[in-house]
């Protein structure tokens, strides 16, 4: 079988890839990327929204944008940056330090880095109701592919369930593209994502239910409708009840760690219900229990695009460093301070507490066995 | 928009977005290929599961037990509701699996037989 030895494996192409990719690379390493996806940037080439954040993460420019000149930064280090595409690193085998790979279906191939980066992002997470597996029933992640990436209808008429700002930011989205919004359901007491999001959708008519949840998804063998119910403070169904007729019901209630590399790997896992899931302990330099392998991005800890980039960056430099590559003293600091400056407000605090449970000072007497 | 032949039935258009206030959108070449023998168009390079999406297809395989259809959620390929048979492989994720002229796309029931190598199936 063919076997691959790159000095950096950056595992995912998105935001956090990316970025620790080409900080790599600008340190002199010889990075290669793969990428499960056919196309690169992640979650960013959906986003039509301006970003917040700050000036540093291209606060102010919409998210696809931001895709573009992180590729047009990977593309200036072409010599050094290798990137496989459609590629799904399946496994991590520790007997011989190995992964292994699929290009496309059936191109298999093992890849033996010195230094790996998990950027691998995120999964969507599901809510069970009865119906809740029929097509129609997409993650909001999934909406937004078909809509933003590749231009095709998810549908006529929506509900959203989840009013994060995912389920804001997707539902003005899907009226930009033309789908009609029924509502969207929030089983929270109030409205979890940025005002000026919920705003924008207000201003177009559409309802944003408190303390309400879809009770069950109607149709034989599609959707067509759904029974949404009034939730009481211990969430439970107390009605009134409503039906909706739509042919999607977007979920929207929030996303889980992609780590099973990590685990496998031996890293020291943790589950930490402010970065939403298990994942791994690391140090300031994005190092887990494991010292060839790093973690960055939604992988590390549910959050903002911005701050991936910047987590990215560190693991990126960090790995760099650790194979000898010459780096900038004192930059790692300079990102964590881009990172308190982003973790500022109030969800912010959230990840701040979560990064305390996880981050470690040290490994003495933690390290890989 | 061309005319397509699919479940929409005759003359029906793909389901496209066809303006955007932000967004402009490139396709792939338009070609055709078989959704369970019937003749369907969409764009190459592109996923196998938007062009379904896009012909009005939501149904991709049937459950092993429960005999439940499921069609896409994750549309990233972690999740393995996309399943299909692609020229006569089971178990592709069709969501990251791009399209190409002439593929041959079936429903999946079950589990999937995977082919013998050996056999010399043929390859778009």
């Amino acid at each position: 079988m063919k076997k691959i030895a790159p000095e950096i494996l950056v595992i995912g192409g998105g935001a956090a890839g990316l970025s620790a990719a080409a900080e790599a690379a600008s340190a002199g390493a010889k990075v290669l990327v793969v990428e499960s996806d056919l196309r690169l940037g992640g979650q960013l080439i959906k986003q039509t929204h301006k970003f917040f954040g700050s000036k540093d993460e291209y606060a102010g420019t919409r998210g696809y944008k931001i895709a573009d000149i992180l590729l047009n930064e990977i593309d200036s280090f072409k010599d050094s940056v290798s990137i496989l595409q459609n590629t799904t690193v399946t496994g991590y085998y520790t007997e011989d330090d190995t992964f292994t790979a699929m290009r496309g279906e059936e191109e298999v191939f093992q890849i033996k880095p010195q230094k790996t980066i998990v950027a691998t992002g995120a999964q969507e997470r599901l809510i069970p109701f009865p119906n809740n597996d029929l097509p129609g029933v997409y993650g909001a992640g999934a909406v937004q592919t078909l809509m933003n990436v590749y231009g095709v209808l998810p549908g006529k008429r929506v509900l959203m369930v989840g009013a994060g700002n995912i389920g804001l930011i997707v539902s003005y989205q899907l009226m930009q593209a033309g789908v009609e919004v029924a509502a969207i359901v929030e089983a929270g007491p109030r409205i979890g994502g940025y005002w000026v999001h919920a705003a924008k959708i207000r201003r177009m008519g559409v309802p944003i239910l408190l303390r309400h949840s879809i009770k069950k998804a109607l149709g034989e063998d599609v959707i067509t409708g759904a029974v949404i119910t009034g939730l009481n403070e211990k969430f439970e169904q107390v009605g009134p009840e409503e039906e909706i007729e739509c042919d999607l019901i977007c979920i929207a209630v929030g996303l889980s760690p992609t780590t099973e590399l990590l685990s496998q790997a031996g890293c020291k896992m943790m589950y930490v219900p402010q970065l939403c899931g298990n994942v791994a302990q690391r140090d300031r330099t994005m190092r887990t229990s494991n010292p060839a392998f790093y973690t960055a991005g939604d992988a590390s800890g549910i959050e903002e695009a911005s701050a991936a980039m910047v987590e990215g960056r560190i693991a990126g430099l960090s790995a760099a460093a650790a194979l000898g590559y010459p780096t900038e003293h004192g930059k790692i600091d300079e990102y964590w301070s881009r990172l308190e400056s982003l973790r500022m407000g109030e969800a912010g605090a959230r990840i701040c507490q979560g990064i305390e449970c996880v981050l470690v000072k040290g490994w003495e007497g933690a390290s890989h066995e | 928009m061309d005319e397509k032949v699919g479940p929409g039935g005759k003359g029906s258009k793909l389901a496209l977005i066809e303006e955007h206030p932000i967004l402009d959108f490139v396709h792939g070449e338009k070609v055709r290929f078989f959704f369970d023998g019937k003749e369907l168009e969409g764009f190459e390079g592109e996923p196998i599961s938007m062009a379904l999406h896009a012909n009005g297809v939501r149904i991709y395989r049937e459950t092993a037990e429960m005999h439940r259809p499921r069609g896409f959620f994750c549309a990233i390929g972690k999740c393995s509701s996309c399943f299909m048979i692609v020229d006569g492989v089971p178990n592709v994720r069709t969501c990251i699996t791009p399209l190409k002229a002439g593929m041959k796309v079936e429903t999946q029931h079950g589990k999937g037989n995977v082919p013998d190598l050996n056999d010399g199936r043929p390859r778009s």
